[in-house]
């Protein structure tokens, strides 16, 4: 059986994702001890859209991101395809 | 609830086949001021906590999951192909006779992880304060790894999570300047 | 702007067995100096943000940090 190999463009758009996602932390821990700053919930709010975005365009490439319905499955079951991100 | 997502935080990177670092990693791992102490120190705490500051300790405790996966990765990376001469080299004997190379929860000195690590008092102010020590033990902690590892790729890693640590101590202080309630007063002379 | 490092002279004793290390320096990270953290700071670039593991500037703490002066051992 020969061992499955991601192509270059996998590991770009995860690292755009991990980005997008890592901004979304970041103002989610913010605006848990700023509530009332508008500028930062409008940023918060933009970049949520863009992770949907591009998780749209992973998924429908590589497969499921989330669990239990938060993301569609293939045929067979796609969640457990690999890798899982401690083999990437 | 909890959802699972698919990918690391960060893009974890090992360059070099050295698994004596696994043995420094586990102690973010399985350690006192590693990521599962973290994680599970904050979603307990978070039940008694003010309400005002619970977005703030569930959204860490979450995040410090998070890392724990980074560290698993480390270590994974790190251990998946040694055979056991080279995990006798590490020095990861010990845990190899116990474990094979799965992971556990201990430390480096190979202590199991306990819940003595973590404490949550009931009172909102000792238990920050402890969140904000929590984060600076865990910064240094993250310095002596980097001390002593020469894999410019695990050490971006590491200097991403000690970083981590400097945002959530910061957090923490705002939180109790939250719960000080003084925000919005006015200060006369 | 705060140094993010600084240096003590730890006492050395004529007795002491091992070649003394004179200067010490230990991390003081932008969270001690902030307080609460002001809006509308600058950011990173979300990319760079990733890499350095936050999104603020005035957050961000290098490690090693770059030494203000050399560490002198003699």
């Amino acid at each position: 059986m020969s061992h499955k190999s991601m192509p270059p463009e996998y590991y770009q758009l995860l690292e755009d994702i991990q980005a997008v996602d890592f901004v979304l932390v970041e103002l989610t821990l913010y605006l848990d001890t700023h509530p009332n700053d508008y500028e930062a919930i409008q940023q918060f709010n933009y970049y949520a859209k863009q992770s949907k975005m591009l998780k749209k365009e992973y998924e429908k490439r590589y497969g499921p991101l989330r669990q239990y319905g938060a993301s569609y499955s293939g045929y067979p079951w796609s969640w457990d395809d690999t890798p899982w991100p401690w083999q990437v | 609830m909890w959802y699972y997502e698919k990918k690391l935080e960060y893009p974890v990177k090992v360059s070099t086949c050295n698994p004596t670092l696994a043995k420094y990693l586990i102690e973010q791992y399985g350690g006192a001021d590693g990521e599962l102490a973290a994680a599970l120190r904050y979603l307990n705490q978070r039940y008694t906590i003010p309400d005002k500051v619970i977005g703030l300790l569930t959204d860490i405790g979450t995040e410090e999951f998070a890392h724990l996966e980074m560290i698993a990765t480390m270590i994974y990376k790190l251990t998946k192909d040694a055979t056991p001469e080279m995990m006798k080299q590490a020095g990861l004997d010990p845990h190899y006779v116990n474990h094979d190379s799965a992971l556990f929860y201990h430390n480096a000195a190979g202590a199991p992880w306990t819940a003595t690590y973590i404490q949550a008092k009931g009172d909102p102010i000792a238990d920050l304060y402890e969140d904000i020590a929590a984060e600076e033990k865990a910064r240094a902690t993250y310095q002596w790894i980097i001390n002593l590892s020469d894999d410019p790729d695990l050490n971006d890693g590491l200097k991403y999570l000690r970083e981590r640590e400097v945002v959530h101590s910061q957090r923490f202080r705002e939180a109790v300047e939250i719960l000080k309630e003084e925000r919005d007063k006015k200060i006369f002379f | 702007m705060h140094t993010l490092r600084k240096y003590y002279h730890p006492y050395i004793s004529p007795f002491d067995p091992c070649p003394p290390i004179k200067v010490k320096g230990y991390e003081t990270p932008p969270n001690l100096y902030m307080g609460f953290q002001p809006p509308s700071l600058p950011q990173f670039e979300p990319k760079k943000a990733l890499a350095y593991g936050t999104l603020w500037p005035a957050l961000y703490s290098p490690y090693p940090s770059p030494p203000v002066r050399k560490e002198v051992n003699e």
